[in-house]
């Protein structure tokens, strides 16, 4: 009993340990705010870095791209991510950007439906519900299933901002994961739905639609011709303190953009 | 010699002593989870519902987390409504079923369908939610013509299915303790054995058939996995059997993940759990009462 006891003590003791000895070391931070969009390229750029940097801490913030810049202006933190460009006040007010990577949005269709291409306005009338038939977009006539994400998910702010449509869309089905979304497009003859370019490619039983006449490729949108798109964007307030400045130039440079590739987004470096 | 005896049945007496204080600890280690899980929710679930305000959030009908509008009227009725849906479907059935495992199935039969009902009940709810999706939702969407099957419809159907089991079994006990000599009286008297399973055998089992629905009940209002592939799960009011709606355990499910740390949106998330949590409380103690008359009656 007595051993067993000392043991469960032990035990314990280990445990309050692990918790404290946690947030004991405190060594130099990165502090990173913004948007939630650019949450799987930033963790995956701050897991790499400090992997090979262990002495640099990145803390990351996601508090949505109004909030970073707000933080970012009153000094909270080093670098802010916004995923969408500046508006010209913010650069008035001494704002710097850059775009690291570029996201773009692939509409997807089943296989069997006929229709090819759409321009935005039609996207968004198929959204927002005032072409609520297929044969309105130019399709075999039938009802509209519009496939969208949850709201909170950066792929669903990313496609809203781009076609106009925020808080006006009205969805048949609202899933939570890409995944989710291209098996209900594939199971459905009467579904659209988007996702992040990266997650779509190569996948069968679904057609990825030409927007505005432009088909959805990484040449498109680094050239700007796709319009479902937005850029990840660091921004600072012009001067970084050196380990910021590293970790900034880092992710800049033609190593990181493999990393950023791996998290779904397209790298601008090395373009 | 008696020293020597003396130690052993003072060591076995320490022994027993740590151990029945090992099982006592055992004992309240679930009192304690209970209760940890309980202080747990209300601590979080609390602050939302302040700053909402109760009456906002339990009857606002929209709910858009980008608007910082958190009503939670849709999910309470979609899940008022499917939970009710299902037990009209799947009790009726269910009872039937027990009945006959009770009293008409031979024996042989009777063990075969027993066995399945069983394997229902273990069958895991995302395999409900999977096949749902596969089977269900394509089926409902070309019988009636619809943009997409993902609707109320679907998910009262799984979860239907899915109360079965525990339906079944808590309902064939209740009737299978019916004492024989009441049916007995009762064919005595001229009644057929069907009147008889009707009128006699039922009612002298009603109060074990109400904890078999009300443990229904609670399935299916805590159900989350199988019914997120397979409503639609969109925030609407549930005002249709084919709509696309979204559930209580769904709407945390699927915007948890997302809900950035300490905001609004994820505390009021929590305040649903603290709902929920609500929910299934009342449903409990509905069931305690069932129960509990029933021990009075046998």
């Amino acid at each position: 009993m007595k051993r067993m006891t000392a043991l469960l003590f032990a035990a314990l003791l280990s445990l309050v340990c692990a918790c404290g000895g946690d947030s004991g070391s405190a060594g130099q931070t990165v502090s990173v705010n913004g948007s939630t969009s650019v949450e799987r390229v930033i963790l995956t750029l701050a897991e790499r870095y400090m992997l090979d940097h262990p002495e640099i801490k990145i803390v990351y913030d996601p508090t949505g791209t109004g909030a970073g810049l707000e933080a970012l202006q009153n000094g909270v933190c080093d670098i802010a991510l916004a995923s969408r460009s500046l508006a010209p006040q913010e650069e008035a007010a001494g704002l710097v950007p850059f775009v690291i990577a570029l996201d773009g949005i692939a509409v997807l269709v089943n296989d069997c439906n006929p229709v090819e291409s759409l321009t935005v306005e039609q996207l968004a009338g198929l959204y927002t519900g005032s072409l609520a038939d297929w044969s309105e977009a130019g399709g075999r006539s039938g009802p509209v299933a519009c496939i969208g994400r949850e709201s909170g998910s950066g792929t669903r702010d990313g496609f809203e901002s781009a076609t106009g449509t925020e808080d006006a869309c009205i969805l048949a089905q609202e899933l939570t994961a890409t995944g989710a979304v291209l098996e209900a497009v594939r199971n459905n003859p009467q579904a659209i739905g988007y996702a992040s370019l990266a997650s779509v490619e190569g996948r069968g039983g679904i057609r990825i639609l030409t927007i505005d006449g432009v088909a959805c490729t990484e040449a498109a949108i680094l050239n700007g011709t796709y319009a479902l798109q937005r850029p990840f964007v660091f921004v600072t307030r012009g001067t970084l303190n050196d380990r910021a400045q590293a970790f900034f130039d880092w992710a800049a440079s033609p190593q990181a953009a493999e990393y950023i590739r791996q998290a779904g987004a397209i790298p601008t470096a090395g373009q | 010699m008696s020293d020597l005896r003396e130690v052993v049945r003072r060591r076995r007496r320490a022994m027993e002593r740590a151990m029945s204080l090992f099982f006592f600890l055992c004992g309240m280690a679930a009192v304690a989870f209970v209760l940890g899980i309980s202080l747990y929710l209300i601590v979080s679930g609390l602050p939302a519902i302040g700053e909402i305000g109760l009456w906002n959030f339990l009857t606002d009908s929209v709910w858009s987390p980008k608007q910082e509008r958190f009503g939670i009227l849709p999910f309470l009725l979609t899940s008022v409504a499917g939970t009710a849906g299902a037990v009209l479907l799947g009790v009726p059935a269910g009872l039937l079923a027990a009945l006959f495992l009770a009293k008409a199935a031979p024996p042989r039969l009777a063990a075969v369908i027993r066995t399945a009902v069983e394997l229902l009940a273990g069958i895991p709810s995302i395999v409900y939610g999977l096949v749902g999706m596969i089977v269900l939702v394509p089926a409902i969407q070309r019988a009636f013509g619809l943009a997409s099957g993902a609707s109320l419809l679907a998910a009262i159907i799984v979860l239907s299915i899915m109360i079965l089991p525990s339906v079944v079994s808590v309902a064939e006990m209740a009737l299978a303790a019916v004492p024989r000599e009441y049916e007995e009286a009762s064919l005595a008297l001229g009644a057929t054995w069907m009147e008889t399973l009707y009128f006699v055998t039922f009612p002298a089992a009603r109060s074990g058939i109400a904890a078999s629905v009300v443990l229904g009940a609670g399935r299916a209002i805590g159900e989350a996995m199988a019914i997120i592939m397979v409503s639609g799960n969109v925030p609407n009011l549930p005002g249709s059997l084919f709509a696309p709606v979204r559930f209580l355990t769904t709407a945390i499910a699927s915007e948890m993940s997302y809900a950035a740390a300490g905001s609004l949106h994820q505390m009021a998330l929590y305040s649903i759990g603290l709902v929920l949590f609500l929910f299934i409380m009342c449903i409990n103690v509905l069931l305690h009462f069932f129960v509990k008359k029933e021990g009075k009656h046998g």
